[in-house]
């Protein structure tokens, strides 16, 4: 036995003993897969620590047959991630989806649902296979959309809806992709795609699953899906997708682009990538800016936070690879994605927190909430001190190591876009901030329990820990990395 | 003359595709689909690949087209089954064309590489099974598979997430009014023996030639379907706990049987040579159970008491 | 021109003609259908390729029959929306701009 098969078993046997027993002992097994879960991960992380990277060859039978499976420190820390949102969500999923607060449909879909996802997370966090890949991330699109359509109401239907054309595209798209690697080079496993020489039709294979695939991560301009999709999820729910759903499309376009095929990247192809990137960042905000609800501020704020991830390319990728700056932008975007996860789902829970208590996310109904429910705004503060990339978060180391990166690359417009992200961020986050902290309040809200609040500010304070003690996160995210550069922090 | 009949099979294919995209009416458009997906299966025998054939003809053709026609019927009860014209034409085309074109270009640079051929024939003697396909999409690649059938359960349960509150404990799809007597309840009393042996032997038979959990599934799923549309059997109801243990027996077989692999053998999922034939059927015949319940689930669609909106 | 080709070319069309379809359709059926046809095209595609050469190679059959029944799911899944979209909206196309979500008012309620 072996860690990484236990963090992908647990949840798979949870979703299943979720489904197959009564509702009260489902929900249960749910929380005890989802306990198992988080302590095979902490096993993982000390064995990769220990040992480095933590390979498995399903059944015996090695690439080009089989199925090769391999948790390096970038994959373990993702686990890491979800083992950590999930955990929370877990938590505060016990009361905010209660049978008697969402109905018996809604209590009885979501444990289950929540068990598929991090089992297709973890799958898609590990896998050398594309074509393994793929149904990974078959069944992470699936559990996603209907966790967003659990919400039954109109505007969720349709969210999902749209949610779901895109994925289905997205997903062929990424398959054309996988078809043609397949049919050039006689294999799926990423290291052994590496070692091939490379075929003309490399760059359409390539160029066809990163299309599909930023389709999935709703990189701008193919966004829209996401915010309505993500706003519209119960509480919960939203955390999941906006925290944690994304990164995994983005972490198979990071494998395919510095690991599988590398020495295809074009910089015109890199600098594109960037572009989308910068594009979300700009457009995310003003958009965020505009937004009446908390949440869908909240969601606005993810299309935004992703487009960060992508300026990672033109300055680490390709043949920036092996230049002293690239092991900074790389794992400045990886601390990106890491403390984004953590802020994200402390605000989202935030949200539906202060839903459950006034009934509303409207910013004018929430006045003065920070008075009643000081905790839950303090955790609400923490996450935004992240998300703006204020000292000391984990969103500040992210955008330090990248800022300094693209300086050394001489790509000084990228630390622009960074910087004026960050302004906006602050922009779109001080309306929420001031409207909490005011000092009259309209709506007696409903009490909400300490327990419940403590889960946010948990995860929010995370995400700060992570930047205090960005270090070891750093040195660990080395294992196993490709052109792993030796200077640290 | 072969490449005659491949190029006359090709422009059917295609032509019957084209009145499926572009053609008016929806439920044509449906229909031509049915008939696409079995045009398509005669395409993959001319492939030389039946169990493709096979799984195109009974889940491409067969299943999808069942639920698709099922819902146009929903739709149309709605009044929704209109068909809406189309929107932006020139761009759209502009980006079907591109992605053909690219393809069409790619198939000739492509190269010819080196396949796991030396290693599959290598392996075959271990598998357990002799129809290759069978050894990689149950031992080789099981991970796939593994995975595939989950996917499956997540689509029904997402299917479910779609009942309307009022409706989450009433039984599975619309109520059903089968006339007695009528050629569906005899129909129904005929195929269902008829099918069983079928998709057993499906199941039976993939292990060395074509077939398999997935088809074999199919055919059993297409049994129930057929049985309840003559009345024969009520749907279940969506809080029935047996038939969630139907729906996830499949699944969690094949999950503990990798477990139990890792343990025995070393490997998650490794099924060592002297049991693997056992094993791969045991796998099979708890998953062809989970499958042909899980696809008549999702063919029956989520509770819905009939009433209108 | 072998009959490989044919089979590939045909995918390669189908492939597209799909696309057109998803991206073109309005009736949201009628684009669950086209999705059906780019997949069973990128699969025509993939077998043509994997039929070169010496003897068929089993690896991508094998993958094809579980991209079909990844998408049978994904079918089901997208028609069952379908229906309660339309059920809830009263009409089966999306409109062009997604609109703002209403507010979940009695989300904390029951």
């Amino acid at each position: 036995m072996n860690a990484l098969v236990a963090v992908l078993a647990l949840p798979l046997l949870g979703a299943l003993a979720a489904v197959a027993l009564p509702p009260r002992a489902g929900v249960r097994a749910a929380l005890l897969a989802t306990a198992l879960t988080v302590a095979a991960t902490i096993w993982l992380l000390l064995a990769v620590a220990r040992r480095g990277v933590q390979g498995v060859i399903l059944g015996g039978w090695e690439p080009p047959l089989g199925i090769g499976l391999a948790a390096d420190g970038l994959g373990a820390a993702f686990i890491a991630m979800s083992a950590a949102v999930m955990g929370g969500v877990a938590l505060a999923a016990r009361q905010m989806m209660a049978p008697d607060v969402v109905g018996a449909r809604a209590a009885f879909g979501f444990w289950p649902l929540m068990l598929l996802l991090w089992a297709a997370l973890n799958a898609v966090f590990v896998s050398r296979d594309l074509f393994n890949l793929y149904v990974g991330l078959e069944l992470l699109s699936l559990a996603a959309v209907a966790l967003v359509a659990i919400g039954g109401k109109e505007a969720a239907l349709a969210a999902a809806m749209r949610y779901m054309i895109f994925a289905l595209a997205g997903s062929l798209l990424y398959l054309a992709g996988v078809v043609l690697a397949y049919a050039a080079h006689g294999t799926l496993d990423i290291g052994l795609l590496a070692a091939r020489d490379a075929a003309p039709s490399d760059g359409l294979a390539l160029a066809l699953m990163t299309a599909g695939l930023l389709a999935k991560t709703a990189i701008f301009p193919f966004h829209v899906w996401l915010p309505p999709a993500h706003a519209g999820a119960p509480a919960p729910a939203s955390a999941l997708l906006s925290g944690l759903v994304p990164k995994a499309s983005f972490l198979i376009i990071l494998r395919l682009w510095f690991e599988a095929m590398p020495d295809r990247a074009g910089f015109a192809a890199l600098m594109l990538l960037a572009g989308l990137g910068a594009g979300a960042v700009i457009w995310g905000s003003l958009q965020a800016m505009a937004q009446a609800r908390l949440k869908m501020i909240v969601a606005y704020s993810t299309v935004a936070q992703l487009g960060y991830l992508l300026l990672v390319f033109p300055i680490a990728g390709g043949d920036g690879a092996a230049q002293p700056w690239a092991a900074g932008a790389w794992t400045g975007a990886m601390f990106q994605v890491l403390s984004h996860a953590l802020a994200k789902a402390a605000m989202f829970l935030s949200a539906g927190l202060y839903l459950a208590a006034v009934g509303s996310d409207r910013l004018g109904d929430l006045r003065g909430l920070a008075r009643t429910m000081p905790m839950t705004a303090f955790a609400f503060a923490l996450a935004a001190v992240t998300l703006m990339g204020l000292p000391p978060s984990g969103g500040f180391t992210a955008k330090y190591l990248m800022m300094t990166a693209a300086f050394a690359a001489g790509q000084w417009y990228w630390a622009l876009v960074m910087a004026l992200g960050g302004l906006l961020a602050a922009a779109y986050l001080y309306r929420p901030m001031a409207v909490l902290f005011a000092r009259e309040s309209l709506i007696a809200p409903r009490p909400v329990t300490r327990a419940a609040q403590a889960v946010p500010l948990v995860l929010a304070g995370a995400s700060i820990l992570l930047g205090v003690f960005s270090a070891p996160p750093f040195e660990f995210m080395q294992i196993g990395r490709p052109d792993a550069a030796e200077e640290g922090l | 003359m072969s490449l005659a009949l491949d190029l006359a099979l090709c422009a059917l294919i295609l032509g019957v595709a084209l009145a499926t995209v572009a053609g008016s009416g929806l439920f044509r458009a449906i229909v031509f689909f049915i008939v696409y997906g079995l045009l398509v299966a005669v395409g993959w025998v001319r492939l030389g690949a039946i169990d493709v054939a096979l799984a195109e003809a009974a889940i491409g053709a067969g299943l999808t087209g069942v639920l698709l026609l099922a819902a146009h019927g929903r739709l149309r009860r709605l009044g929704t089954a209109r068909d809406a014209s189309h929107g932006a034409h020139l761009l759209s085309a502009l980006a079907g064309a591109a992605l053909a074109a690219a393809l069409a270009w790619a198939w000739f640079v492509l190269p010819l590489p080196e396949r796991p051929g030396p290693e599959l024939a290598a392996a075959m003697p271990r598998a357990g099974v002799e129809n290759p396909v069978t050894a990689v999409l149950l031992n080789f690649r099981a991970w796939d598979t593994l995975l595939e059938s989950i996917v499956l359960l997540a689509a029904l349960i997402g299917l479910w997430m779609l009942t309307r509150e009022r409706d989450w404990s009433g039984r599975l799809g619309l109520p059903q009014h089968s006339r007695a007597g009528g050629v569906l309840a005899s129909f129904g009393r005929v195929l269902p023996p008829v099918g069983l042996l079928i998709g057993v032997w499906l199941v039976w038979a993939g292990a060395d030639r074509h077939g398999g959990a997935f088809q074999g599934g199919t055919v059993l799923a297409a049994v129930g379907l057929v049985a309840a549309m003559a009345g024969l059997v009520r749907p279940p109801r969506i809080g029935a706990r047996l038939w969630h243990v139907a729906l996830m027996i499949g699944p969690a077989v094949f999950v503990l049987a990798g477990l139990a692999g890792a343990i025995l053998a070393g490997e998650f999922l490794t099924l060592p040579p002297p049991i693997a034939k056992p094993a791969i059927l045991t796998i099979e015949i708890a998953l062809t159970a989970s499958i042909a319940a899980t696809l008549a689930f999702l063919v029956l669609g989520p509770p819905e008491e009939g009433r209108a909106p | 021109m072998t009959g490989l080709t044919v089979f590939a070319l045909t995918g390669a069309a189908l492939v597209g003609l799909g696309f057109y379809g998803l991206l073109a359709a309005r009736h949201l059926l009628r684009r669950v259908v086209a999705f059906n046809l780019i997949g069973s095209g990128l699969f025509l595609f993939f077998g043509a390729a994997g039929a070169r050469g010496v003897g068929p190679d089993p690896v991508p059959q094998a993958l094809i029959i579980t991209g079909i029944v990844v998408a049978l799911s994904a079918t089901a899944l997208a028609v069952g929306l379908v229906v309660v979209h339309a059920r809830a909206a009263g009409h089966a196309v999306l409109p062009e701009e997604p609109e703002e979500p209403e507010e979940p008012k009695d989300e904390g309620a029951t």
